[in-house]
């Protein structure tokens, strides 16, 4: 209680503040959101769905806030280069929490598609913003009350009926501050019927010795044959932690890939909550994890199949050395009514010392008997035959273990639709398991 | 190049190997023959190095050096090859890497800088042809999705590729149609000069037929109880291995009465 106290506290004392760096949409949630987390205690470490996360922990330091949304310095000069260079997308930087959209992006973009920030969107267009923000992420998720409540400004994207983006938006999110720091973040997506779009969200630690705290919410909204790809990356530090719910809503015949990279971190919780919520909708929900010293990752997934004739494959890798843990807790709700529902989950992991530790926990829960589901889960270690199979080629040990690594990543990596950034990612993955610094921060000026 | 004494090795605390004498000579070509759990496949695994299993007595000599000392990376690139008789799927490796992987750490290990893309790719090239590899098996995943014959062509296109001064074969005729036999041991032949060698592991006579031998051995119980010339496995053929049976169990039970 005491660590989540601060952060009700602030909220008291400058409610008034914060609404005024704001807008009326947001504005209006934060009570709900507030009493919410007064009224309920967190989870605590071991209770259900939180076997692995401390939420408690995790925001305890004394995180700043930027509340009176003051201008950070913020040298971006290296992180934002991570996969940039390669990849030919609609680029836009986020430094902390503070959303400055420049005007020469929003020219770039095709028209009936609009990038905006929520600020900017309550302002012009509050109905529309009060429609979604807030109707798919539950308040009762404390991850969507903090973030609620102390939200300031967040990014959406909106792709208008039958509009398609070509190149992909990009969006680099930085952390980096002169003290820890919490960043509250919110995307929210729109996707409108029979619209086509990509988005890649990189996550980058500038501040590499401090504390910081993302927390971030995304909400998606996919319509009636839309298609949506949404690839996120986190490449921070040991001391980042990061607090993540993503929900999501599909229409008719809509089809979505998410897809969740944990490349480089330090705590991280990634939630993803899906919902079908209309027939011959498809989504793969996919995510790989590679974690050493004394870094965590834990996803949990909820894919709810509501209505009949989707189809759901899902996929999670992990790799854990040293002291590092993963967990996974992955459920698949197929309803009454959700007759010839497709379902898969897939999680496998690879455990390469003996204080590491993986937790898989999928749960299929079935409520009719026209389906196709499957689920399965491996925890393990390199296959001996494999490596002695290398060996005598002439590969040591070493070299013979980082290809395997590699290996076991290759069908998530597969999984990404964008070729640049699948290839880009082959790359980073290898240098990550050689244990060479990755994308921006080997292409960093700074650094060099 | 290779003299083995005495060699002695367990797996799981079971001792397979109990005392192995061989000597193999540049230009020769031996074949190891012996009923099922003799030991022929525990010989090949021991002398390239298979950490499951442990050494408990004897040595063996590769060009004058401890090959015993020597991790199988290294016996490797001193020029010994192991064909396996069940090569290992290794979904997610392209062969090309994997080989790139080889050659490139083999020079390393010569000090000598790795091969350049172009040289890379002509000398693949040249090394299928060797064993007629489909093109389209050298960019897939290791073994993955191979049927037993490309497995096992896989094999000796590897053996092409790295050049060894000694190979071994563990039953590389198991599993393996008349057509594909001879192709892959028409491959060997291809790849036999004066100064390599090959040792042939094998269960039945018919691979001898394609790769001739200049020696026989037969192993039994975890020794080589007899040696000979080629007569040697036709004769195994036409007599079983009970002949052997009844012959060294029957001598041995003469010397314990």
């Amino acid at each position: 209680m005491e660590a989540l106290k601060q952060y009700l506290d602030l909220y008291t004392a400058h409610r008034d503040l914060i609404d005024s760096h704001s807008c009326a949409p947001l504005n209006l949630l934060r009570d709900e959101a507030f009493r919410e987390l007064a009224e309920h205690p967190l989870p605590r470490k071991g209770s259900e769905n939180y076997e692995a996360t401390d939420i408690a922990e995790m925001i305890s330091p004394d995180f700043g806030l930027n509340i009176a949304d003051v201008p950070l310095e913020v040298n971006r000069a290296c992180t934002f280069r991570c996969a940039a260079p390669l990849i030919q997308s609609h680029l836009l930087v986020v430094d902390n929490d503070t959303i400055n959209i420049p005007a020469s992006l929003s020219e770039q973009l095709p028209e009936g598609v609009e990038l905006r920030s929520l600020r900017d969107l309550g302002r012009e267009e509050p109905e529309f913003l009060v429609k979604y923000y807030g109707s798919l992420a539950s308040i009762g998720n404390p991850i969507v009350a903090l973030d609620t409540m102390l939200l300031r400004d967040g990014i959406c994207l909106r792709v208008r009926k039958g509009t398609r983006l070509e190149r992909p938006l990009q969006i680099v999110n930085i952390l980096a501050a002169a003290a820890p720091l919490m960043a509250v973040r919110r995307m929210l997506v729109v996707i409108e019927e029979d619209a086509e779009a990509k988005v890649l969200v990189c996550n980058h630690t500038q501040s590499v010795d401090l504390d910081m705290m993302d927390l971030g919410v995304v909400e998606i909204y996919v319509g009636r044959g839309a298609m949506f790809d949404y690839y996120e990356m986190e490449e921070s530090t040991e001391k980042t932690r990061r607090l993540s719910a993503l929900y999501l809503r599909q229409e008719e015949s809509s089809r979505v890939t998410v897809d969740s990279m944990t490349i480089y971190n330090g705590t991280t919780r990634n939630e993803f909550h899906t919902h079908f919520a209309g027939e011959n909708g498809s989504l793969r929900l996919l995510g790989f994890g590679i974690a050493d010293s004394n870094r965590s990752v834990s996803v949990l997934s909820r894919i709810d199949h509501q209505v009949a004739r989707c189809h759901s494959d899902e996929l999670f890798k992990f790799s854990v050395d040293d002291h590092a843990t993963a967990d996974f807790t992955g459920r698949i709700h197929v309803a009454h009514g959700a007759v010839k529902t497709e379902a898969y989950q897939s999680c496998r992991n690879l455990v390469g010392s003996a204080e590491a530790k993986v937790n898989s926990k999928p749960q299929l829960e079935i409520y009719n008997d026209d389906v196709k589901c499957s689920h399965g889960s491996a925890i393990g270690q390199l296959d001996p035959l494999q490596l002695f199979y290398m060996r005598t080629r002439g590969l040591d040990e070493a070299a013979a273990t980082l290809l395997l690594k590699q290996a076991f990543m290759a069908d998530v990596i597969e999984g990404v639709e964008i070729p640049t950034l699948r290839e880009r990612l082959h790359t980073i993955v290898e240098q990550r398991f050689a244990g060479t610094p990755t994308g921006c921060l080997s292409n960093c000026a700074a650094h060099e | 190049m290779l003299k083995v004494k005495e060699l002695r090795a367990e797996i799981n605390g079971k001792e397979i190997l109990k005392g192995v004498n061989l000597e193999v000579r540049p230009g020769e070509v031996h074949a190891i023959m012996g009923p099922n759990g003799a030991g022929k496949s525990t010989l090949s695994m021991v002398l390239s190095g298979n950490p499951a299993y442990t050494v408990t007595g004897g040595e063996a000599e590769f060009y004058g050096k401890d090959l015993l000392a020597m991790p199988p990376e290294v016996r490797s690139h001193e020029g010994l090859f192991l064909g396996f008789q069940y090569p290992v799927e290794i979904p997610g490796v392209s062969m090309v890497n994997f080989m790139r992987a080889a050659i490139n750490a083999k020079r390393e290990y010569f000090h000598e800088p790795p091969m350049s893309a172009t040289d890379f790719l002509k000398m693949m090239r040249e090394k299928r042809a060797v064993v007629e590899l489909d093109t389209k098996l050298a960019s897939r995943s290791v073994n993955e999705g191979f049927s037993g014959g490309e497995k096992k062509r896989n094999e000796i296109f590897q053996m092409a590729v790295l050049e060894p001064r000694l190979s071994i074969l563990d039953e590389t005729d198991s599993g393996l149609d008349i057509d594909a036999l001879r192709i892959v041991a028409e491959g060997v032949n291809k790849l036999k000069s004066a100064d390599n060698a090959t040792i042939v592991i094998t269960h039945y006579q018919r691979l001898l037929d394609y790769i001739k031998p200049d020696f026989v051995h037969i192993l039994y119980k975890g020794r080589i109880v007899m040696t000979g010339g080629p007569e040697l496995a036709l004769e195994l053929e036409e007599r079983g291995y009970d002949w052997i049976r009844n012959q060294i169990d029957g001598e041995n039970e003469g010397k314990e009465a």
